[in-house]
């Protein structure tokens, strides 16, 4: 209950906290789990081991879920169509009245991001853990939280301030950021309207088609420009800030194998890292998290040339998927430390930096030999694999059907080791031993990924997965 | 009292009326913790003396009714998440007793969320064969309310 995030070398940090006494009343009695799948059960898990009460809240498709029975308690709060469950405000605060629950986490996804959420939880007296609603929305605007970040003195893509209102704009701009550039929509994502512009001869054309593209994809043909990041990585850093104002780093994690800016392998150390440019990244995240108060766990996600300038894209104000990577290479339980955080506690304020390599694969119910088609169903047959250096997170098992309804993700497989090859060469192992019949899943994807030369090297991009071809 | 003991059925007979309490199955899984207040209403609203009438007229289905429900048999689910109320305030009369009729519209329970009491109403035709939660106790979506023998 002391001070979280003290550093495992021995020393008793947590007997030189004045803070230590002063926050029995604020512990949590009761969390209420706002969210379903693999994450909802490493929620309970940690709560369990803090000796903190659950509930689980379920959909009428998420009946046999593992998190169901996990829980100690259990409340059916609407339809399988998120938006009558999971997406549902009023449904999710019932169901925490009805059991006192005096703490909601709503994991990542759903509602976790949802500052009007965070604010509710607050005018319930029930603990958001997480951030508060400000901080949230700060970060979710994209040009607020760019604003913050320059005033912050946070690198950030250059580009323009707004949206362009001409041709003539865009050229000008273009030639003061400099070519290669990329033209985005303001309501976009998925890849539409957006264009990468390689010299003021494509201006015009590009300019054009990122509007038009633009308008009918979102009904909304604002554009903007941003200087193109050439070649670039996606490394994020993971902070954690205490409500008494200080904020510390763990690290990097790679995210940059990608497929459709879904994140499908992550690792830390990252292999393209120096401790240089470490401490750079993460005295950034720091000034990035500190300019807005931050309190809770977050992550800071930055795009990273060939040169190793790095530059902000955007924060995420709640624990993420990939978060266990973290975990394994600095010992730390993110979940208790951001329970921790919400209850009061201060943090030590150091930084982490990884002691061992890990390598996370998500696997999806989905096919890769079919341009990754999602492949819901029953599974017949299910062994993890084992041993020395393996994690997994996951909520199926023999006999669970995975609905339609939700997102395909059934399992994290998580190996850890003293070094990237053999991190690498663990992964491989177990992955030959992971057996999941009755769907298709993304296995034989990350088996020949894990054998892939470039990968091995390091030697990877966000384009790396464009080129990959599954044998 | 009933309710935390492990009594399945209980009958009491005495002259001129015949008391059957039955013990609702409460599946594990959904034990949900019941809310500490006082009940509203007496303890067991559901087996008042009026109910020689239903036993009398079909005795053999309410006893099946213990064992197996008929297939016609309609169940009331609760629409939301909250807390049952038979009545709509303490002293009140239930909206409904076994062996009253429903029609569509009828209101048959409140669901109070968060201080806002919601009066359910009946989807169906029919007559009132069982009441499925205790007064006062919480409800989640779709749990069953009250079984009702279709008109």
């Amino acid at each position: 209950m002391n001070t979280c995030l003290h550093i495992g070398l021995g020393f008793p940090f947590s007997n030189l906290l004045i803070f230590t006494f002063s926050n029995l009343n604020s512990m949590f009695k009761k969390i209420l789990i706002a969210n379903r799948g693999e994450i909802a059960l490493r929620v309970i898990r940690t709560c369990k081991e803090m000796g903190i009460k659950t509930v689980a809240v379920y959909s009428t498709a998420d009946k046999d879920s593992l998190h169901v029975r996990f829980a100690d308690e259990a409340v059916c709060i609407g339809k399988a169509a998120s938006s009558d469950s999971y997406l549902n405000i009023p449904h999710i605060m019932a169901a925490a009245e009805i059991t006192n629950a005096d703490g909601i986490h709503p994991g990542y996804g759903f509602l976790a991001e949802n500052a009007r959420f965070a604010e509710i939880c607050g005018e319930h007296n029930i603990k958001f853990i997480g951030p508060t609603p400000d901080q949230i929305r700060s970060m979710g605007d994209k040009i607020t939280a760019k604003e913050t970040m320059i005033k912050a003195g946070v690198p950030v893509v250059p580009g323009g301030e707004g949206l362009l209102e001409s041709l003539e704009e865009a050229v000008s701009l273009a030639r003061e950021v400099g070519y290669p550039v990329i033209l985005k929509a303001t309501a976009g994502g998925g890849g539409k309207g957006m264009r990468v512009v390689w010299s003021e001869e494509e201006m015009e054309k590009n300019y054009n088609t990122a509007k038009a593209e633009a308008g009918t994809s979102f009904k909304n043909d604002g554009i903007y420009m941003e200087k193109f990041v050439e070649e670039p990585r996606h490394i994020e850093i993971q902070v954690a800030g205490d409500r008494y104002g200080k904020v510390c780093h763990l690290s990097e994690r790679d995210c940059s194998i990608q497929r459709r800016h879904q994140k499908l392998v992550e690792e830390s150390p990252s292999p393209f890292m120096t401790p240089e440019l470490r401490q750079r990244m993460g005295d950034a995240a720091i000034k990035a998290a500190s300019a807005i108060g931050y309190e809770s766990v977050g992550t800071i996600e930055f795009l990273v040339d060939k040169h190793r300038n790095f530059y902000f894209m955007e924060m995420n104000t709640r624990i993420q998927v990939e978060h266990c990577v973290t975990e394994e290479v600095t010992n730390f339980d993110l979940i208790k430390e951001q329970i921790k955080i919400a209850q009061g506690e201060a943090i030590s304020g150091l930084n982490y930096e990884p002691q061992m390599h890990a390598i996370e694969c998500r696997i999806n119910a989905e096919d890769p030999y079919n341009d990754f088609r999602p492949s819901p169903g029953k599974i017949t047959t299910l062994h993890q694999p084992g041993g020395h250096g393996i994690r997994i997170d996951s909520h199926v098992y023999a006999g669970y059907v995975i609905p339609p309804y939700y997102d395909s993700m059934i399992a994290k497989i998580i190996a850890v080791a003293r070094t990237r090859e053999e991190a690498i060469n663990t992964m491989s192992r177990a992955l030959s031993e992971y057996v999941i019949e009755g769907v298709k899943t993304t296995i034989p994807f990350h088996q020949q990924l894990m054998k892939n030369e470039d990968f091995i090297k390091g030697n990877f991009n966000t384009k790396f997965l464009e080129t990959f071809k599954m044998v | 009292m009933i309710n935390k003991s492990n009594i399945g059925e209980v009958t009491i007979e005495e002259k001129g009326f015949k008391l059957t309490i039955k013990q609702k199955e409460e599946p594990v899984q959904n034990v949900i913790a019941a809310p500490v207040h006082t009940p509203m209403m007496t303890a067991m609203p559901q087996v008042a003396a009026a109910q020689p009438a239903a036993q009398a007229t079909a005795p053999a289905a309410d006893k099946k009714a213990a064992d197996a429900v008929p297939d016609n048999f309609i169940t009331i689910k609760s629409p939301m998440i909250g807390t049952f109320y038979r009545s709509s305030a303490p002293g009140k009369p239930a909206f409904v007793e076994i062996g009253d009729d429903v029609t569509p519209g009828k209101a048959v329970c409140i669901i109070e969320a968060m201080k806002l009491f919601n009066e359910i109403e009946s989807e169906v035709k029919g007559r009132i064969v069982k009441v499925l939660v205790e007064d006062a106790s919480p409800v989640e979506y779709d749990q069953p309310l009250f079984l009702v023998e279709p008109a």
